[in-house]
């Protein structure tokens, strides 16, 4: 990896996002970029169309268990042409968790967004199908919640019965 | 668009209800993309539902397809009859006591999953590693992908109709299970690396095993190409299915051989060097064509590869020297220190009780070129012994996510050739 495109690439980020550019750190050698909400959108386009991160690697929830701007969606790209990698986050609040959908920018957000919903409950506006995808639509928690218990909640999904004449 | 018969109830689900209607609205929803000819009287619209238990979705894959006669006009993939919740569990553990979990992800390959979390929580504890377990590590990845490989080759070949190939594939896998044996005490599930190291040294006998197997698998490889590559049959069946286009592999995300399959040299053995790979000399195979026969050729290729590597280790690699670091702040002491020292056990019980503390705050992403593509553990650390959040971005998981574009418009008969040619490990996926 090439520190002086990583330099030039920061400084042009920094340049179009302005403001909207809360925090930013190279710790690890990966540039990590954190943003506001609402420019989500444009950065997004602008990071694929203008600064070549076509692959989108994976996205990463996490709960940092704070009263405001509890969750953290970090999206994970990745630019072939400059070898490099950049994750962007992103911070929601915990009433209302919603953020927009980036299945229009790069289609393969489409199951990684699904996984952020399954764990975390965030829900993402304009997801053409927004279902769980490891666990059953029956299932009401949300697992990955640092309130979840290790243990599980007994009695929250429907079992077959363990014994056979019993049904 | 013809409409399900309504005369033909649909058996009510008995489990999870919410899950199964809406699974099916979701295939209802879907775009359809073939053109359905309503004179042929062939082109019967039907709803086929594959797995979770098949023999050809390699574990509990279920594929929920909508036919048009032959044709799969649309699916969609049905996931997570395998999870475990490892990431949830990882929050609970320390480092070192996640490890066994990991082998249990992507079954066929357990070295390379150790060592990615291994690396990566060197990373973002900054413990350096010794020369020589470096290049152990390195020559049981290549193993470990050479075998994964095997499996895939015994178990694509057999979805493909030639059953004979998989004792041949299994009868090498079970030498590299032999070797492992050796080196690790284990066949299948090794946890053989240590934060900071590795648990024991070669033996002779595992280092002279490695060297005979080194030996003799690129004949085996080579009568392999030879029965393979001009089969009729074999090339009929894989030519031009589940073909994609390199802007739509990158666009759907596929990872690793699938990806390089259609052109791109992804690989982050050579696009972010870890280990020792800067310094060896060994190709990135990939093909254009994006289909099943590029896949087959790309992983053969591969399986070729890992053995010039193993050998250039096997040079390079110090004769004598530590395999673990010698700081006991920051991996286990060696059982001569615990048996015989005071500080040796206090040191130990330490390590399991708390563990490697990363500094508090402290966010990482590391990756390996695992068997099935890019396995990477992105860390957050609150300073504590436990990761605050542990996700793991799984090869499995992008593949699957691409096979369900790659099945519209296939025919139901390939499905099984797909699914094995893009080798998917549902351990891996659902986590």
């Amino acid at each position: 990896m090439n520190t002086d495109t990583r330099d030039n690439l920061l400084q042009d980020i920094q340049e179009f996002l302005g403001d909207a550019l809360i925090d930013l750190s190279v710790a690890y050698k990966h540039p990590l970029l954190l943003i506001q909400r609402d420019r989500l959108l444009d950065t997004c386009r602008f990071l694929k169309n203008t600064m070549h991160f076509i692959y989108l690697n994976e996205i990463i929830g996490t709960d940092r268990f704070t009263s405001e701007d509890r969750f953290e969606v970090i999206y994970h790209l990745v630019s072939l042409r400059d070898r490099q990698r950049l994750f962007l986050k992103v911070r929601v609040e915990e009433e209302n968790p919603v953020l927009p959908t980036v299945t229009t920018i790069w289609q393969s957000a489409n199951w990684n967004e699904r996984e952020v919903f399954d764990m975390f409950g965030i829900r993402f506006d304009g997801h053409p199908d927004l279902r769980r995808i490891f666990l059953p639509e029956d299932f009401k928690y949300y697992p990955l919640r640092k309130e979840f218990p290790l243990l599980g909640v007994p009695g929250s999904l429907e079992m077959p019965n363990s014994t056979p004449d019993h049904d | 668009m013809m409409q399900p018969d309504p005369t033909i109830p649909r058996k009510k689900p008995t489990y999870f209800k919410e899950h199964q209607e809406a699974l099916y609205k979701s295939l209802e929803d879907k775009h359809a993309t073939v053109e359905i000819d309503q004179s042929d009287p062939l082109s019967t619209r039907m709803t086929l539902n594959m797995g979770p238990q098949h023999p050809a979705t390699h574990g509990v894959l279920r594929v929920l397809m909508e036919l048009d006669g032959e044709v799969i006009t649309k699916c969609r993939l049905d996931t997570g009859y395998l999870h475990r919740g490892i990431e949830k569990m990882a929050e609970n553990k320390t480092y070192q006591e996640f490890m066994p979990y990991t082998d249990r992800m992507d079954y066929l390959s357990p070295y390379s999953n150790n060592v990615a979390l291994c690396l990566a929580v060197e990373k973002i504890a900054k413990i350096e590693v010794p020369d020589r377990a470096t290049y152990i590590r390195m020559i049981c990845c290549e193993l470990a992908r050479i075998s994964s490989h095997l499996l895939w080759l015994g178990t694509m070949i057999m979805d493909a109709g030639a059953l004979s190939f998989f004792l041949w594939t299994f009868r090498e896998r079970e030498k590299i299970y032999d070797i492992f044996d050796e080196v690790a005490g284990h066949r299948f599930t090794v946890s053989h690396s240590r934060i900071g190291g590795l648990n024991n040294d070669f033996t002779p006998v595992a280092e002279e095993k490695i060297r005979k197997f080194v030996r003799e698998f690129p004949d085996e490889l080579k009568g392999w190409h030879k029965i393979l590559d001009r089969n009729r049959i074999f090339v009929d069946r894989n030519n031009n299915v589940g073909a994609i286009g390199h802007e739509e592999a990158i666009a759907i995300g596929l990872a690793g051989p699938s990806l390089r399959a259609t052109g791109i040299a992804y690989d982050i053995r050579t696009f972010e060097p870890y280990m020792f790979y800067d310094q060896m000399e060994f190709m990135v195979p990939t093909r254009t064509e994006g289909d099943n026969l590029a896949r087959y050729y790309c992983r053969m290729e591969e399986m070729a590869e890992s053995i010039r590597i193993i050998e250039q280790c096997f040079e390079k690699m110090p004769r004598k020297g530590p395999i673990r670091t010698d700081d006991a702040k920051k991996s286990y002491p060696s059982k001569d220190e615990v048996y015989y020292s005071m500080e040796g056990l206090i040191h130990d019980f330490m390590m399991t009780d708390t563990g490697v503390c990363p500094p508090e705050g402290a966010e990482s992403y590391n990756a390996i070129e695992a068997p099935k593509g890019e396995l990477g553990f992105y860390i957050q650390s609150d300073g504590t012994g436990h990761p605050w959040r542990l996700k793991i971005k799984s090869p499995s998981f992008s593949n699957l996510q691409g096979l369900e574009t790659v099945l519209d418009g296939e025919m139901v008969a390939d499905t099984v050739v797909i699914i094995g040619g893009f080798d998917p490990v549902m351990g891996d996926s659902d986590k």
